[in-house]
């Protein structure tokens, strides 16, 4: 495991750094370690933030140190993978129609594909949850087909609606909130991403996997009017991480 | 629960703020809490509430508030202006001590004077719902605290209408700003995405915090930092004090309110007790920075807590003359003379 770095984050952090590019076999080592850590509730760890390619973690510089918690880490950085080997692999409906779909015809454009192929090409896809951050709930997600992978806009939105489905790069993402964005919206999902209230707060989770449903804009109304009456589960089924 | 004070004028951003959230940055939710924790725990103890007990973060220009309740028990900690009650007397109260207040008084703190954040607390806590487990606001996410927001006029806090007769504690000694002080970092996660040019700049050079510094982040100008291979980074995880350094090459510290993870180099990481004394800065003022080792750098958070332990411990029993503001006098040196006699 010589490839493995520890970088100090000040008095209470430190980083363990896999690599520095975004590729599965990177995030699963992260949320591998992340799961192990979670499981061994080592003295002073306050808690973890996976990302693609590192793992942060926050500790109490009153119960424990950050060159005692790397040795305590590094110990078990060769572990096997936790007892969390079944994941969540979430169906979450997409509309892809225009009214909720700005950006499609210029990515077809861009990609030299029809909106159709764009449509089938990203709802085709299984993605990984890599992180969960930017804004509260929202997931960055890979990875695209190497066709649909175009750089951020160059002018970003002020305002990108709330549940806006998301592309750029070789990521997709779904905007939880109303917020400012740069990437390019192909279609909406008409669910909630976060509530404080949940027990989880956030729908997806890194680890998670995600695939889209498209459905036509009579049904996002529908979905999202259930939403609404707090009357709508995403569904999802349990599949080997 | 009930009614205890009532806002007339909101002041220029305040928020309910505790000592944070935990635990909930892989969601994307930022710790938030106190801008200045150390003023916050004094502030709290003066009333004695518990050091994590919710309280109204002040930045810059304060708020108007009117007691509804029968009577509040009410401190206030940061920089030097005291707060000034409206009441049959008219009275003006040091920073630094308790107050007990009764229904009608309205109390006012005006700008705020040697920081930019103070904390006022009232005794039993403001009651707001926790939200993962804290009453903290995070305005960019309208989460936790006060409706997820700043305080407006007319907004009713809850609190507990104790009608108290604890006694009126104040600080032993003023709350120092420390504004000549160091900002102390330590260096990393990203400071091999520098030239040596650049970490000996950023330790050498003097930054002023700029027009942009709120509770996300104080973006601060100076001299300008180089990246070695360009400025972006696969985003990784931020904490409270990150630098992070665009490709402007001007560094920005994360405070409390920050996106959890960002794309530009890390250079180095604010100590967290030092998060609070940058906090405390303007606009204008002066950062210099200082490297510690991990080791010294947790060492002192271990001091700071200890630090702050013996000055709840020295809370003393308010002198009898609540009109004179005697910190403040300290402050524009009018009784410096008998400064040493203090002690």
């Amino acid at each position: 495991m010589t490839d493995v770095r520890f970088l100090p984050a000040g008095d209470r952090a430190l980083v363990v750094e896999f690599g520095d590019t975004i590729e599965r076999a990177l995030s699963e080592r992260v949320l591998r370690l992340a799961t192990r850590l979670r499981e061994l509730r080592l003295q002073g760890v306050v808690e973890m933030l996976p990302t693609f390619r590192s793992l942060l973690v926050r500790y109490d510089p009153l119960q424990t140190s950050g060159a005692t918690l790397e040795k305590e880490i590094e110990a078990h950085l060769a572990d096997e993978a936790g007892a969390q080997e079944q994941t969540r692999l979430w169906q979450i409906p997409a509309c892809y129609d225009r009214r909720c779909a700005p950006d499609l015809d210029e990515v077809a454009e861009r990609t030299k594909l029809t909106t159709n192929e764009v449509v089938a090409r990203h709802s085709g896809t299984r993605f990984l949850v890599y992180v969960v951050g930017f804004a509260a709930g929202f997931p960055y997600m890979g990875d695209l087909p190497p066709e649909l992978v175009l750089p951020r806009r160059t002018d970003p939105r002020v305002r990108v609606p709330a549940g806006s489905i998301a592309m750029a790069t070789t990521l997709t993402g779904i905007y939880p909130l109303e917020s400012p964005g740069g990437w390019h919206l192909i279609g909406a999902a008409p669910i909630r991403l976060f509530d404080p209230t949940w027990e989880r707060p956030a729908l997806l989770r890194p680890g998670d996997f995600a695939k889209f449903e498209p459905v036509d804009f009579a049904e996002y109304e529908r979905v999202r009017a259930a939403v609404e009456r707090n009357d709508y589960d995403v569904p999802f089924t349990m599949i080997a991480s | 629960m009930s009614p205890i004070l009532r806002v007339k004028s909101p002041g220029l951003h305040t928020t309910v703020q505790d000592l944070g959230r935990d635990g909930f940055a892989d969601v994307g939710v930022p710790p938030s809490g106190a801008l200045d924790a150390m003023a916050l725990r004094l502030a709290n103890a003066l009333v004695g509430n518990e050091p994590d007990a919710a309280a109204l973060e002040i930045l810059v220009s304060g708020p108007a508030l009117e007691v509804i309740a029968e009577s509040a028990h009410v401190a206030f900690v940061g920089g030097t202006a005291g707060m000034s009650v409206q009441d049959a007397h008219h009275r003006s109260i040091a920073a630094g001590r308790s107050v007990h207040l009764k229904k009608g008084d309205v109390v006012k703190l005006g700008m705020l004077a040697r920081t930019s954040c103070g904390y006022l607390a009232v005794e039993g806590g403001i009651n707001v719902p926790r939200v993962l487990g804290s009453a903290s606001t995070y305005t960019r996410g309208t989460l936790g605290g006060f409706e997820g927001r700043a305080l407006r006029a007319g907004d009713v806090l809850q609190g507990i209408d104790s009608k108290s007769e604890r006694e009126e504690l104040q600080l032993a000694a003023p709350l120092d700003a420390e504004f000549d002080a160091p900002i102390r970092v330590v260096l990393g996660p990203q400071d091999d995405h520098f030239t040596g040019a650049a970490i000996e700049e950023f330790l050498a050079g003097i930054y002023i915090v700029s027009a942009q510094a709120d509770r996300m982040g104080f973006r601060l100008e100076g001299p300008v930092l180089a990246h070695t291979h360009g400025y972006n980074i696969v985003s990784d995880g931020i904490v409270s004090g990150s630098i992070q350094v665009p490709g402007s090459g001007q560094p920005i510290v994360l405070m409390r309110d920050y996106q959890t993870i960002g794309g530009y180099p890390k250079i180095a990481t604010v100590v967290s007790p030092d998060i609070s004394r940058l906090g405390r800065r303007s606009p204008g003022a002066k950062v210099r920075f200082a490297k510690m080792s991990r080791d010294e750098a947790e060492a002192i958070y271990r001091e700071e807590q200890t630090e702050i332990a013996k000055r709840i411990a020295n809370l003393r029993a308010a002198r009898d003359e609540p009109s004179l503001n005697v910190e403040a006098l300290y402050d524009e040196n009018l009784i410096g003379g008998i400064v040493s006699a203090r002690e």
